[in-house]
């Protein structure tokens, strides 16, 4: 008999053939669907395209976790979801889940449902040597051995190869509601309600999001009440095409009219710092002390660099 | 108390060295010239005392003790240790249990506590600047005017650091709703082992390039030494309902545990105690706890008044569903505060009845909490032990929790054995090794049946990146053979010499 398998192992013939076509030589990207084809860079020309494994392949509701292969749809896995009555932090914008993790783009209504990088429990990847690494673990609370999943949220894949993961998964509340109101100061809305799922702004029209059991809504509705005149809306409005990370103090002083930040018409999200713009948002450089770590750990996983070239997380 | 009850007849323990040696340390005397002489420590009394932290692990060494009180003083600090090839050592107040502060390889062990200051409360960002050293109940206490608290509350937080909880992730009950300290850092400060000092993350939404940040978090002092943390501040929830539920076994209490995330509800937490525990809780402090149930469940919720009814309502209903003898809601404040007091003073009551004890930490599926529970009596009762749980249930956080003395013959032998048991068991349950008190030296010994060698090898790279000469903390997670360090050469150096 062979050494004993380790608890993360996986003898998944669909994981090891997936293994096998990223391989150990040559440069190699993952299509999934494109929507965010791009983040961090150009793909270097010559480069082999693959797809990942696709398939729900366990749902657990009592323990709040999925396993999900990387190709798998965003779309699919939340439709799949909701009919346990449960959802993921991963934003609903298209695209497939690997994709959504590595690009690690927050929903607006981040504050409502998380955000991606502490949705991740486990992951699976395919190394540059085209080796199955896993790190994590399959349940809610786990610190067994260094954080991994964190880094290849946002990693664009070029650290590794996401192939299977394991995402936390929560209830979706009985009720959601949008409200808008002229006139409204987020600020207020923060500091009138316990926990919005979303606060927007344009600079004039202030929406809110929010969730939870019926009546426990209504009292927030009433609140709302006492910071501007909010009526019912379908939900949020459309968004500017560019997309801004700025601190939450940032998007009160856009609110204010007051921003140093030329976004253009913008949509921001008060409380997290997100904010769609007219225009895009300068390139954000790393520290240097941050770019000299990052380029370690580059070339410490992918030293031929062959994994997603051309692209790098904070890239052009 | 637990820290005197473990240390008590160690910290009289000194090593042969001589003042002359100290002064005749050039290291030493770049560290001095760095700080202040009051604020580097080479005396015997101080190095005994600081080559252990609340863990059962014994074989620490310290070399000098430094308490700075600035990122530039770690920062030379960082610098002289890499010039003069030694090793570091982060410590924060020393509570941690898998022996993550315990110093190998004679390192300079640079204690942040002295780094205690709330610089900035931020409520436009929702944030609060801390030294490392704040200690994670007085942010709280801090921030109760403002209307906000710290969300990670482990039972330590009387005493424990907020720079620790970053090293280890730490948790505590309430992290069942709220998450566990990753999901509350934005941003950190951090003393790289070269001396450079870096901003990792940011308090904008989505700081550009690898979430360095979060591969910090949790790197229990491997990467550097943080000096400066953004921590998200969580705003007071108006309503509070909390439920004792009693039942005549464990299994029935489980089983209620995964019966309330099943139905979907996140309580903000949710712990259990056996028979034990709540006997030697209401002998200490007397919280209210019935002696007869097998087990109890303290099931907190929080939020909107309507919610919190409906929720504390659900939650008496599938207890009783499951078998629950007896559902008492708390009528008070102060009821309620003396529900957690018994849990909180656990440890404490624990403390009256052996010398020592051995708390382990794993975690396992909710649905396996029942099976689990029982084979860790099983395992006990072979090996001749006392053993309770008292446990975050809600994310199947077990805390097996072993009584002993260590004066007895061949009983550590037992301990340890059974511990390793009680991991094979989580494992083989689908858990994993640690819930929230980490590796450290503990469980490196067993990160090889949770992680094959490439897993190992994948751990090891991102350590490099920060750290390639392996000097800081070294010794710990990731096990011999994997890491970069050669920790048996660590382990093996005589107590008296200095490196
Ligand atoms: C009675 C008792 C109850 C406990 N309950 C819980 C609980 O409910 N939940 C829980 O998660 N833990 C618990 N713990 C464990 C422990 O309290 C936590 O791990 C805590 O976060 C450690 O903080 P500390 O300041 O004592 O760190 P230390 O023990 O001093 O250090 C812990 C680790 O952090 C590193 N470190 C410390 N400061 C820094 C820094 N500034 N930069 C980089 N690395 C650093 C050290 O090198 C070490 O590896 C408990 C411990 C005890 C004794």
């Amino acid at each position: 008999m062979t050494a004993a398998a380790t608890a993360l192992a996986t003898d998944d013939p669909v994981l090891l053939a997936f293994a096998e076509e990223v391989g150990s030589e040559g440069p190699v990207a993952v299509a999934g669907g494109r929507t965010r084809w791009a983040t961090g860079g150009t793909l270097t020309e010559g480069t082999r395209l693959i797809a990942a494994p696709t398939g729900i392949v366990e749902h657990l509701p009592d323990e709040m976790t999925v396993t999900v292969r990387a190709g798998t749809s965003v779309a699919e896995l939340h439709a799949a979801l909701a009919a346990a009555g449960q959802r993921t932090a991963l934003p609903d914008r298209g695209g497939t889940i690997g994709g959504a993790l590595a690009v690690g783009e927050n929903d607006l209504r981040a504050l409502g449902r998380e955000r991606v990088r502490t949705a991740l429990l486990q992951v699976r990847y395919v190394s540059a040597e085209g080796r199955i690494v896993a790190s994590g673990g399959p349940t809610v609370k786990n610190v067994s051995g260094f954080d991994l999943p964190r880094l290849m949220v946002g990693s664009l894949g070029t650290l590794g190869v996401l192939a299977e993961v394991i995402l936390r998964t929560n209830p979706i509340p009985p009720v959601s509601r949008w409200l808008a109101a002229e006139g409204a100061h987020p600020r207020d809305v923060l500091e009138a309600t316990l926990a919005p799922s979303a606060v927007l702004t344009d600079g004039t029209t202030v929406w809110v999001e929010l969730e939870g059991h019926a009546a426990d809504v209504d009292a927030e509705v009433a609140r709302l009440g006492t910071v501007g005149s909010f009526a019912e809306v379908d939900g949020m409005p459309d968004l500017p095409v560019h997309r801004w990370s700025l601190t939450p103090a940032e998007v009160l002083a856009l609110h204010e009219g007051g921003s140093p930040h030329d976004t253009g018409a913008f949509v921001g999200a008060a409380g997290l710092g997100l904010v769609w713009g007219s225009t895009p948002q300068p390139a954000r450089p790393l520290d240097p002390t941050v770019a000299m770590l990052s380029e370690r750990l580059k070339q410490n996983f992918d030293p031929t660099g062959r994994l997603n070239p051309g692209r790098m997380p904070g890239g052009a | 108390m637990y820290r005197y009850a473990k240390l008590r007849n160690r910290v009289t323990r000194t090593f042969g060295m001589g003042a002359d040696e100290v002064a005749a340390d050039p290291f030493i005397a770049d560290l001095v010239a760095a700080l202040s002489p009051d604020r580097v420590k080479s005396d015997g009394a101080h190095r005994a005392l600081l080559s252990h932290d609340a863990s059962v692990f014994d074989g620490g060494n310290s070399g000098p003790v430094v308490f700075p009180e600035t990122t530039a003083e770690v920062a030379a600090v960082m610098a002289a240790a890499q010039t003069h090839g030694r090793n570091v050592v982060p410590r924060g107040a020393g509570t941690g249990l898998a022996g993550g502060a315990i110093p190998l390889g004679v390192p300079v062990v640079v204690a942040v506590t002295k780094m205690d200051e709330i610089h900035e409360i931020d409520t436009d960002n929702g944030i609060a600047w801390v030294g490392p050293g704040v200690v994670n109940l007085d942010l709280t206490k801090r921030l109760g005017p403002l209307g906000y608290h710290f969300a990670p509350d482990p039972s330590s937080q009387q005493v424990c650091t907020i720079g620790g909880n970053v090293a280890n992730n730490s948790g505590g009950p309430h992290c069942l709703a709220y998450g566990v300290t990753n999901a509350h850092i934005l941003a950190m400060e951090v003393v790289l082992p070269s001396g450079e000092v870096v901003m990792l993350g940011g308090l904008d939404a989505e700081p550009a390039g690898y979430d360095l940040r979060g591969a910090f978090v949790g790197s229990e002092g491997t990467l550097g030494i943080t000096t400066k943390i953004a921590v998200r501040i969580t705003k007071n929830r108006p309503e509070v309902r909390t439920l004792l539920l009693s039942f005549d076994s464990v299994t029935d209490a489980a089983n209620t545990v995964s019966g309330v995330i099943a139905a979907g509800i996140v309580p903000a937490a949710m712990e259990v105690m056996d028979q034990r525990i709540t006997v030697a809780v209401e002998n200490y402090v007397n919280a209210g706890y019935p002696r007869d149930a097998a087990a109890v469940l303290l099931a907190e919720v929080d939020g909107l008044a309507a919610g919190v009814d409906l929720d504390a309502e659900r939650i008496a209903e599938i207890g009783r569903e499951n078998g629950a003898t007896n559902v008492k809601l708390a009528g008070s404040d102060e009821e309620r505060a003396l529900l957690w007091k018994g849990r909180k003073t656990a440890f404490g009551a624990i403390a009256q009845l052996a010398p020592d004890y051995y708390l382990h930490d794993t975690v396992v599926p909710r649905s396996k909490l029942a099976e689990v529970l029982q084979q860790t009596y099983d395992i006990a009762e072979r090996h001749d032990l006392v053993i309770m749980n008292v446990f975050h249930a809600g994310d199947g956080n077990l805390h097996p929790l072993i009584l002993f003395d260590a004066r007895d013959e061949g009983v550590l032998e037992r301990v340890h054995a059974a511990g390793a048991e009680i991991i094979t068991a989580s494992l083989d349950a689908g858990g994993v090794l640690s819930g929230e008190h980490g590796i450290g030296v503990e469980k490196q010994k067993f990160m090889d049946r949770m992680f094959s060698s490439d897993d190992l090898d994948h751990q090891n790279r991102l350590r490099q990146a920060f750290d390639p000469g392996c000097r800081t903390n070294p010794g710990k997670v990731i096990p011999t053979g994997h890491s970069c360090a050669d920790i048996q050469s660590l382990r093996s150096i005589p107590k008296e010499v200095w490196a």
